[in-house]
């Protein structure tokens, strides 16, 4: 038992941190520290840095051109990468769907997609929520028709993530009504391109464009971009939600979010003394980091008991809530550290810094609407009375 | 980074847990209680054939050199029983005091007694007023010829209703430091009142008036002991994390039992969602309480002195929260039969409820890691 690096993870842990220094744009690694908002090309510099040096398919089998990394070394490479500024990889290609179609798609699926994936080819959305199922997910509506070799479908999807950036959807869809309401989903992959989408931009509390609505008018999907049975898709969609949620803990961005806390409160002064000596924030401060620490732990520990199997049990859940709950902690946190300089609202400009000169203090910039943002983090995913649900059912038995 | 037992640690557990099985069922455990002393000294004789009291002991010293983990997979099953034999306060703390404060021949004799399970000691350091600060010792050492007199009080001493020796923190006037004293419990001027203490463990109150004691009482150097009672209440800290988690584990599957068989309203108790939600929060304090055990009992053999405090605030912090969370909401989900003292959940309730209040409550360990991400500034 022994929860230090060995020898070799530290040398993997220095190639990573040496790797991210040297090729990681500094200009991205400034917006992602100061916490602005990241274009597509952002995001997609670093997915095609990581994709040339093979580092990519961070959770991937190498079969599939994955780095057949260890549970540890994925959580070094994930905080390490974190620590110094990097973007987060989009989930929805690497994390969700592609686990799905290496489990559950044809070869032609596999041939076709993972390659796409991990170039960053082909971005991926996600189409599971629709207005009328949001934690009951099991009763989605968006209907898929089979005539002749295509699926048509109609409906709408919604809290689509970064979908105005997406060229491929995954959605779970009606395929029968008949029976119990899950055994009547399928899974497909659709193109975004294929005329019938609409896609309508959901402005959220923080007035920033992050999710949308996705519309299906008559939309032709060839039947090939099924993945797996017709009316199996229930098992596929619950396989990809656990993946999602082993993610969704976040402990690399929750550490670099600490420890600039840290630095704030050091800075930032509460009648002429730096913030940290402030005992009442000090606790929380201290409450937050240790709590994040259990976190780690447990994390590193389910990573290590899933070593053998390939998809994440109902542990996944626990992160989930936990994870959720430290990352609204730490954005109350700093807008709390923030105090009256919480209150400006300022609209994301071109310049930095250089759009608002009167701005007192430029490190709280986004401090307030990050809280605001991240009120989903309990919410998505299932939200966290679903996990409790499911924790309840799979774990407890009751 | 590795999450495994070694062999030698799997087998540790094994015997304890048979031993457990064999001899420490509810209605054994009450016969102990209701005894004069508290404690079984043929349960402790098993505990020192499997090799318990030689465990923390260096191998130099005549021990098994186990270390923090080893302690770790001990404490755990103890807690798991509620085991009442005084393990954590005659062998755990006092061999960390040894360890960390006394000479090379002091070591040498005080092991073997205490690797036997022979020689009882416990740690008479906790005074009135003092609360949980460490350094704040106010029993003085004056000095007398060659040796000393020790008068003043320590309260709560774990195991000092049975020690044969006891290590007495106290100060020279003038020194910086405190200093260890060894004390035998029957030296003239030493009176002890002993207690059964709220979750049937026992200690003591010990007044010291002017107890006369020789230079070789000092255990390791004068005005010098701080150091190694920090690292002792540190491996203390790390085993009670360790105990609290082998009894919320336990607690924790008696209480999902009872919501399973228990019935209102013709259904079991465990089908409100109300009651679901919290035995979920209850698993979830009882997993992070495992890796921070995990975390604290992996951090005392750090020679980073600073490192191993953060780690064993941190730990305790999250420990100390959990046994008030899990503890109270296994009493509430109970219902009226959990606030009984015929059912074993009281008995866990109140044995994490004393750990939570013992060598360190949850806002003192808060501070002192909040002290630590100061000093990081």
């Amino acid at each position: 038992m022994d929860l230090r690096h060995s020898p070799e993870q530290q040398v993997f842990e220095k190639e990573v941190r040496e790797f991210t220094r040297d090729n990681l744009d500094p200009h991205v690694a400034r917006k992602v520290l100061e916490g602005s908002r990241l274009d597509r090309e952002d995001y997609l510099g670093w997915h095609r840095t990581l994709h040339k040096k093979g580092w990519v398919g961070v959770g991937w089998p190498k079969e599939f051109g994955g780095t057949g990394w260890n549970a540890t070394q994925q959580h070094i490479f994930d905080e390490v990468t974190a620590d110094a500024g990097a973007p987060q990889l989009i989930p929805f290609g690497l994390r969700m769907v592609a686990p799905v179609i290496m489990n559950f798609g044809n070869k032609a699926q596999q041939d076709y997609h993972l390659p796409k994936i991990l170039s960053g080819e082909n971005w991926w959305c996600q189409g599971y929520s629709e207005p009328g199922s949001g934690s009951d997910l099991a009763s989605v509506k968006c209907k898929a028709e089979l005539v002749g070799d295509h699926y048509i479908v109609n409906g709408q999807k919604t809290w689509t993530t970064l979908g105005q950036h997406a060229d491929w959807i995954f959605c779970l869809v009606r395929t029968s009504t008949e029976g119990r309401q899950q055994e009547g989903i399928s899974f497909l992959l659709i193109d975004m391109k294929t005329p019938g989408i609409t896609v309508r931009p959901i402005i959220m509390l923080d007035q920033e464009h992050e999710v949308n609505e996705v519309w299906f008018d008559d939309v032709k999907v060839p039947v090939t971009n099924r993945v797996g049975e017709e009316n199996k898709g229930w098992t596929y969609a619950k396989f990809l939600l656990s993946h999602e949620r082993t993610g969704i803990a976040g402990v690399g961005r929750c550490k670099r979010i600490v420890k600039r806390l840290q630095n704030v409160a050091r800075k930032a002064l509460a009648n002429g003394r730096p913030l940290i000596e402030d005992v009442r924030f000090r606790d929380r401060l201290a409450q937050v980091a240790i709590d994040l620490r259990a976190l780690e732990i447990t994390l590193l520990r389910v990573l290590d008991a899933e070593r053998e199997k390939r998809q994440p049990g109902p542990e996944a859940s626990l992160l989930k809530i936990k994870g959720s709950e430290i990352q609204q902690v730490l954005t109350e946190l700093t807008m709390m550290a923030a105090g009256p300089a919480a209150l400006p609202y300022v609209r994301e400009g071109d310049n930095g810094a250089a759009d608002v000169p009167w701005l007192s203090d430029e490190s709280f910039r986004y401090a307030t609407g990050h809280y605001f943002n991240f009120r989903k983090t309990s919410i998505y995913g299932g939200s966290n009375e679903i996990q409790r649900n499911i924790i309840t059912q799979l774990v407890l038995g009751l | 980074m590795n999450f495994s037992l070694t062999e030698e640690q799997t087998a540790l557990k094994d015997s304890i847990g048979k031993f457990l099985e064999r001899d420490y069922t509810f209605d054994d455990r009450w016969k102990v209680i209701r005894s004069p002393e508290g404690w079984s000294r043929a349960h402790w004789n098993k505990l020192a054939e499997i090799g318990l009291m030689a465990l923390p002991v260096a191998e130099a010293d005549g021990g098994l050199g186990g270390g923090g983990v080893d302690t770790m997979v001990v404490m755990e099953q103890i807690g798991k029983g509620l085991v009442l034999e005084p393990y954590l306060g005659c062998v755990v703390l006092p061999a960390a005091l040894i360890k960390a404060a006394g000479s090379e021949a002091q070591r040498t004799s005080l092991s073997e007694g205490l690797a036997s399970g022979e020689t009882l000691y416990a740690f008479a350091h906790t005074e009135p007023g003092q609360r949980y600060e460490r350094a704040s010792v106010a029993l003085a050492a004056t000095p007398n010829g060659d040796g000393y007199v020790l008068s003043g009080k320590k309260i709560s001493v774990l195991g000092g209703d049975c020690a044969d020796v006891l290590i007495v923190s106290a100060k020279v006037p003038g020194d910086a430091e405190a200093s260890l004293f060894l004390v035998p419990a029957n030296a003239a001027g030493v009176t002890r009142h002993a207690y059964p203490m709220q979750d049937a463990q026992r200690g003591a109150d010990i007044e010291f008036a002017n107890v006369t004691v020789g230079a070789d009482a000092l255990l390791g150097t004068r005005g010098k002991a701080q150091a190694a009672i920090d690292y002792a209440l540190d491996v203390a800290c790390a085993a009670l994390c360790a105990e609290a988690v082998g009894a919320m584990t336990e607690l924790q599957k008696i209480t999902i039992e009872y919501l399973k068989t228990r019935k209102q309203f013709g259904r079991a108790l465990g089908t409100n969602q109300a009651l679901q939600h919290r035995a979920v929060d209850m698993l979830m304090h009882v997993e992070m309480s495992r890796s921070m055990a995990l975390e604290a009992a992996t951090a005392v053999d750090n020679p980073d002195a600073a490192a191993r405090a953060k780690a064993i605030s941190g730990a305790k912090t999250t420990i100390n929260q959990a046994c008030r969370f899990v503890g109270q909401n296994a009493v509430q989900l109970h219902g009226g039969i959990g606030v009984t003292h015929e059912l074993n959940t009281s008995h866990y309730f109140k044995r994490l409820t004393m750990i939570s209040v013992t060598f360190g409550d949850s806002d003192w360990h808060l501070a002192r890691y909040g002290d630590a991400l100061l000093a990081a500034a």
